[in-house]
């Protein structure tokens, strides 16, 4: 497996929507491949045959009735948003200009 | 009168339970003494983030009143009615801010409950505050929080454990009786341990997750922390039982924790020692104190045997991978738009894309950036198969390791984490060192088991609390609180009360200069 460089982590953290500045790529990049390298044996471990477990306790159909449950005002749902108009989530420009 | 406080505050909830019904004590009374203590110790222990005293005293005067009214009011009361609690501030509480130890959620209130403080309330249990702990439950140490690290009440130059170290400090410290864990990796258990006190994540499922913010949502579990086995007994079937607002939540009754916490007896029964966890990397004195509770154990009339299960070599692993892919998932939901902090970026075209970067790099923490963007790489294409697809099937492997383990045993045993509590800032700078603290605790999470911790006695080079972890297979809770409340029997006999005795008085201690410099995230 590839070991994980501070191109990599520039491109994670964008994908992750997370800036950072050099100084913390720099860290950042010396800090995941000292951990991606100790988790690396994981991939030897198991052979093609042994099944995935995605959950502990596997449980099906777990369903419930299609009726109207508990639901939040409007008010409540916006109280602890960073800014609101008129009932709605305000955000910045969703797209850019260009 | 101090006195009496000082009394109260020592008392198990069991006890305080006993005392209210009888009414040899109020509510009110025992919620103050707890607040009292909080407002003389917290100062320099940091376990809460939070006082709600006053609804707690209001919820304290309602149990009171009925109990003064008689009849059916005073019948209808829960046994737990009157006892207080804290709650970790991972779990969302209406009333009270909730923060997750998390800049990032600074100041912000849940528009609803958790399922299990809306079973405290029902049970009229005061929740007098929530509990420090590391930013989102990442860590081992409580330094990973945004708010300060929250101080060993063994010794305040040292860790509580994390990521709950506040609730297991606030219960080490006598500030509540009781209090809610959630546990990923062992964030309940290995603060028990480092603070000698009782901590459970029970079988996954078993306590309903709604309300608990989420960090791995396969591995989560909110359960019980307390100073006693039977303590924990009780809570947990307070906070238990099908939920269906958390469609991982189990049907199975487990109503039968209490009384198997009052069995009293292990004869016959096999215990397992898990070859893979003990020995190699197990600080002497912790070694010691295992070795010395299979011996009581085998006293006792347990049958100790030895098991193996090789596949936990690749468990840590696994759990480093699996619980970040799910953390990078979890955690894209603070965007700067819903909930919590918005950041602006200082400079450039305003578009949302760049507010949720500026917004996510100042409001979460180092750690919690290593392990978003260390799941965003298990997660990606091209990695996928090797890194995320094989740690589920280690967890296969795990799991089949523990399935034959308890074919041999009928619980498991081992020391709970791998040294007593270190100094503030020894392992902050070392994330690999750091999860090391976890290799006995995550496998239980992987396999989705149940496990408990309890105080083993004192480790003989430092003096500091040793953990004793017991396992059982899943929906088996009851066995644990059976053999724990057995193990706890004895030592406690052995030393002549219960072990916390021995923790040195708050009141007269000193911070220390390394402690005072270390605090907060890097």
């Amino acid at each position: 497996m590839a070991a994980i460089n501070r191109d990599d982590v520039a491109h994670l953290a964008r994908l992750a929507h997370i800036e950072m500045s050099a100084e913390e790529l720099d860290r950042m990049a010396v800090e995941l491949a000292v951990i991606v390298d100790s988790v690396k044996s994981v991939s030897e471990a198991a052979g093609e045959d042994v099944p995935a477990t995605s959950h502990p306790i596997p449980l099906t159909n777990v369903f419930r009735e299609d009726v109207v449950g508990h639901t939040f005002t409007a008010e409540q749902a916006l109280s602890g948003a960073p800014d609101a108009f008129e009932n709605r989530f305000k955000v910045p420009a969703i797209l850019d200009e260009d | 009168m101090t006195e009496l406080k000082n009394e109260l505050i020592r008392h198990s909830a069991a006890d305080l339970a006993a005392k209210l019904a009888a009414r040899e004590v109020t509510a009110v009374e025992v919620t103050q003494a707890h607040l009292d203590r909080i407002a003389d110790v917290d100062g320099q222990v940091n376990a809460f983030l939070h006082v709600n005293s006053e609804e707690a005293l209001a919820v304290a005067a309602e149990v009171d009143a009925a109990r003064a009214a008689g009849g059916s009011a005073a019948e209808e009361l829960h046994a737990l009615a009157g006892v207080p609690i804290a709650v970790k501030d991972l779990i969302v509480t209406i009333g009270q801010p909730t923060t997750a130890g998390s800049k990032i959620l600074e100041g912000w209130h849940s528009p609803y409950d958790a399922t299990v403080v809306k079973k405290l309330r029902a049970a009229k249990m005061p929740i007098l505050g929530k509990t420090n702990l590391d930013e989102f439950a990442m860590g081992s140490s409580t330094e990973h929080s945004a708010y300060g690290p929250t101080r060993n009440p063994w010794d305040l130059d040292r860790i509580p454990g994390g990521s709950g170290g506040g609730s297991a400090a606030a219960v080490a410290a006598f500030e509540a009786p009781l209090a809610l864990g959630t546990d990923t990796g062992g964030s309940i258990r290995q603060p028990g341990a480092v603070t000698g006190t009782v901590g459970v994540k029970p079988t996954y499922g078993a306590v309903s997750r709604y309300g608990a913010i989420a960090m791995a949502s396969s591995l989560d579990q909110i359960g019980p922390v307390s100073r006693t086995v039977l303590d924990s007994a009780l809570l947990q079937e307070v906070i238990g039982g099908h939920d269906p607002f958390d469609s991982t939540s189990l049907t199975d009754p487990f109503n039968n924790l209490v009384d198997a916490a009052r069995v009293g007896n292990v004869a016959g029964m096999k215990i397992g020692i898990i070859k893979e966890l003990h020995g190699e990397g197990y600080q002497a004195g912790v070694e010691n104190r295992f070795n010395e509770s299979l011996q009581l154990l085998k006293d006792a009339g347990a049958e100790i045997v030895e098991v193996s299960c090789p596949n936990l070599k690749y468990a840590l692993g696994a759990y480093y991978l699996i619980m970040p892919s799910e953390v990078s998932s979890n955690l894209a939901k603070f965007d700067g738009v819903r909930f919590g902090l918005r950041v602006l970026p200082k400079d450039g075209p305003m578009t949302i894309e760049r507010v949720m970067g500026a917004t996510r790099a100042a409001g979460f923490g180092d750690e919690v950036k290593r392990r978003i963007i260390l799941g965003t790489y298990a997660l990606s294409a091209g990695y996928y198969d090797a890194y995320y697809g094989s740690a589920q099937k280690v967890r296969t492997l795990i799991q089949r390791d523990f399935d034959a383990a308890f074919a041999k045993a009928d619980v498991l045993i081992s020391p709970t984490a791998p040294t007593t509590a270190f100094k503030l800032g020894e392992k902050l700078n070392d994330p690999l060192a750091m999860y090391l603290n976890d290799v006995a605790t995550i496998p239980a999470n992987l396999a989705g088991i149940p496990g408990l911790s309890l105080p083993g006695g004192l480790a003989d080079e430092d003096g500091l609390p040793v953990g004793i972890q017991l396992l059982a297979p899943a929906r088996q809770d009851a066995r644990l609180y059976r053999v724990g409340a057995v193990l706890e029997s004895i030592l406690e006999e052995k030393w002549g009360g219960p072990m916390l005795a021995q923790a040195p008085d708050l009141k007269n201690a000193v911070l220390g200069a390394v402690a005072n410099t270390a605090g907060g995230s890097n």
